[in-house]
């Protein structure tokens, strides 16, 4: 399996006062086709070391190759590009939009990627949120779903542009077990039927067990699985 | 719809009542601009064009801008000349048949010479100094609008008759006398002769209705014992505004001082200048108030989407998208404000312009309020409306595109 995302000595630090260091010298691969967990303790850095990885915040030092193309020397437009076209990203909470309905929310990443023709977006959506047992909520807005769904929805939305890395930072965080074990289970699917990459930062020590290769920070550094 | 506009709309529709008052804000501003300027403009307006219409465009008098050269210079190193007193005090434009020649040969418009004279009006025992003007009453019909002024008599009844005198009402009234009255008239040079009262005129100028008389040319010519004589030409122009070019070339020709009538009026041209720049501050200031409420909307606009920033940003939208989408709903509020205030601003105009009154003092009657319909206005004010709108919709923009999202996911979670 080839690279699809690596890091090179990744380090974080806040510039505060007394600077504070997230993320401490990570070095990992992603490779195409893989279920990859982090965890950690609370305040260990693996939602900073995420979020580095989604190119949403930049490292103190060190590299990241997203798709063989190295993250640095991108501008701020092209790292957005970047997470346009290539990463998908799920939240603890949905962050959906919440004056769109389910199939706008969707819609909305493909309007921006202006990729495909406006049937070909409304197509798309319905097929995803129906492969996610949305189909009879696409019209439905993030207020009138439940938790649920709603994290159903924004996977659906992470799904939108066909990137072939899912970026998930505690997706099951705010669901009861039985939403946890729905999402987890459309996560795992999308590894497995669709070929994506997933990289979920988790505190279920169950649900990593189950994926293909668990990462444990500790104090911003890997502690075992890189 | 595009997506950002798509994003601007549901953020400004779902804050229905601020976005409505800010609307309203911006509305009223322009309103109330545009009716400002169309009554400021108006009155501009009408107070020029009666400037226009009062007076003569260019006005070539028998006076000249810069001392002639005396014989003495030529023989002596001089260095200054003082108390020159002419020989003859008889002042006239020379060769006048052939400087009239000359400017109805180009000229494009009407002109009328005349003969002005200080003289006295005399009737019964009493009397008023006057400027006995003499005049072509053909010409003269092209050149004044006096002619429109009449209230007994008409400046027709110039012609009938040769020794007929146009006076204004206030003169006659200090005189105790009426239409058909005869008159004398003495002027500077001691001359006396006698008229008939043919007509009496009320221009509104006081100055003119008290001490104005108009006689035919030749008569003014006897009485200031200056035969073929006369002192001023009076030019009216089909365009006003050539009034500068014309006066320049009469002059540089004629050699006689030719003063337009914006050369004439300069300072008060200068103060309508500085009545239109208070103006538009005024207009600027109110804009800036409406901008103030723009920038608040907009401002907890995007305080109360930085979650939804956040997550677009994450998504894939570009910092130049953010401060699009933010100053574009900006924008919105100021052209739907822009919109309903051309409404409110075209109806309070109609308004004002129903409104009639009469100034009695004077017994002029004035009908209306003077109202000028442009377009100009309408695009100046949503100018500034629009242009207050970018401003305070760009500000919180730019401050929220910077937003870090990984601070407000971190937040919400």
């Amino acid at each position: 399996m080839s690279a699809l995302l690596e890091t090179e000595k990744l380090t974080r630090v806040l510039p505060e006062t007394v600077p504070v260091t997230l993320v401490k010298d990570v070095t990992l691969t992603i490779a195409e086709k893989e279920f990859v967990a982090i965890t950690g303790p609370s305040g260990s850095g693996k939602s900073s070391l995420l979020y580095l990885l989604g190119l949403l915040d930049q490292p103190t030092t060190g590299t990241i190759k997203i798709g063989g193309r190295a993250a640095e020397p991108m501008n701020e437009r092209e790292r957005a590009r970047t997470r346009l076209s290539m990463l998908g990203f799920v939240f603890q909470f949905h962050f959906l939009l919440p004056e769109f309905t389910a199939r706008e929310n969707v819609e909305i990443p493909m309007r921006k990627l202006g990729r495909l023709t406006r049937s070909e977006m409304r197509g798309r959506a319905d097929e995803l949120l129906s492969s996610l047992g949305l189909g009879d909520h696409l019209d439905k807005r993030p207020d009138q779903l439940s938790g649920g769904q709603r994290q159903r929805v924004a996977v659906a939305r992470s799904l939108a542009n066909d990137p072939p890395l899912i970026l998930a930072d505690e997706p099951t965080g705010s669901l009861d077990s039985k939403n946890s074990e729905q999402v987890f289970t459309i996560l795992q699917k999308l590894v497995h039927q669709r070929g994506k990459s997933v990289v979920a930062v988790t505190h279920d020590l169950d649900m990593a067990e189950r994926m293909d290769r668990r990462i444990h920070i500790v104090d911003g550094k890997i502690a075992a699985g890189a | 719809m595009p997506l950002i506009l798509d994003i601007a709309v549901t953020h400004i529709a779902g804050r229905g009542r601020q976005t409505l008052v800010a609307v309203i804000g911006v509305a009223v501003g322009v309103g109330f601009s545009i009716a400002m300027a169309a009554l400021m403009q108006g009155g501009q307006d009408d107070f020029v064009k009666q400037l226009v219409d009062t007076m003569p465009h260019v006005d070539i008098t028998d006076e000249q801008r810069t001392a002639r050269r005396q014989p003495a210079e030529d023989i002596f190193s001089t260095v200054a000349i003082s108390g020159l007193r002419p020989r003859d005090d008889r002042r006239g434009i020379i060769n006048p048949t052939a400087a009239t020649a000359w400017l109805e040969s180009w000229i494009p418009g009407r002109f009328a010479e005349s003969l002005k004279t200080q003289g006295v009006i005399r009737y019964s025992s009493r009397e008023v100094g006057a400027a006995i003007i003499g005049v072509e009453p053909e010409r003269e019909r092209g050149v004044s609008p006096i002619v429109e002024d009449f209230v007994k008599g008409s400046f027709a009844a110039l012609n009938a008759g040769g020794n007929n005198v146009l006076i204004g009402d206030t003169m006659a009234g200090r005189l105790g006398a009426g239409l058909g009255d005869t008159i004398t008239a003495v002027s500077s040079e001691g001359l006396t002769r006698d008229f008939k009262i043919a007509g009496l005129f009320h221009t509104g100028t006081t100055a003119r209705d008290e001490g104005e008389a108009y006689v035919l040319l030749k008569n003014a010519q006897i009485l200031s014992a200056r035969p073929n004589a006369i002192n001023e030409i009076r030019i009216k122009l089909d365009d006003p505004n050539r009034a500068p070019v014309v006066a320049h070339r009469a002059e540089a020709e004629l050699g006689y001082k030719a003063v337009a009538w914006q050369e004439a009026n300069e300072s008060i041209l200068q103060a309508l200048v500085v009545r239109n720049v208070i103006m538009y501050t005024v207009v600027g200031a109110i804009m800036l108030v409406a901008g103030f409420g723009i920038y608040n909307i907009i401002s907890t606009i995007t305080h109360e989407k930085a979650r939804d920033i956040a997550i677009m940003k994450s998504l894939g939208f570009p910092e130049a998208d953010m401060r699009r989408l933010f100053l574009l709903e900006g924008l919105a509020i100021g052209g739907a404000g822009s919109a309903l205030g051309w409404a409110l601003g075209f109806s309070m105009i109609y308004a004002l312009s129903l409104v009639r009154f009469e100034i009695a003092a004077t017994g002029q009657e004035m009908t209306h309020l003077p109202i000028a319909w442009s377009l100009l206005h309408y695009i100046i004010a949503s100018a500034f409306a629009l242009g207050s709108a970018a401003v305070a919709g760009y500000l919180p923009a730019r401050r929220a595109a910077r937003l870090n999202p990984v601070d407000i996911i971190r937040g919400a979670t």
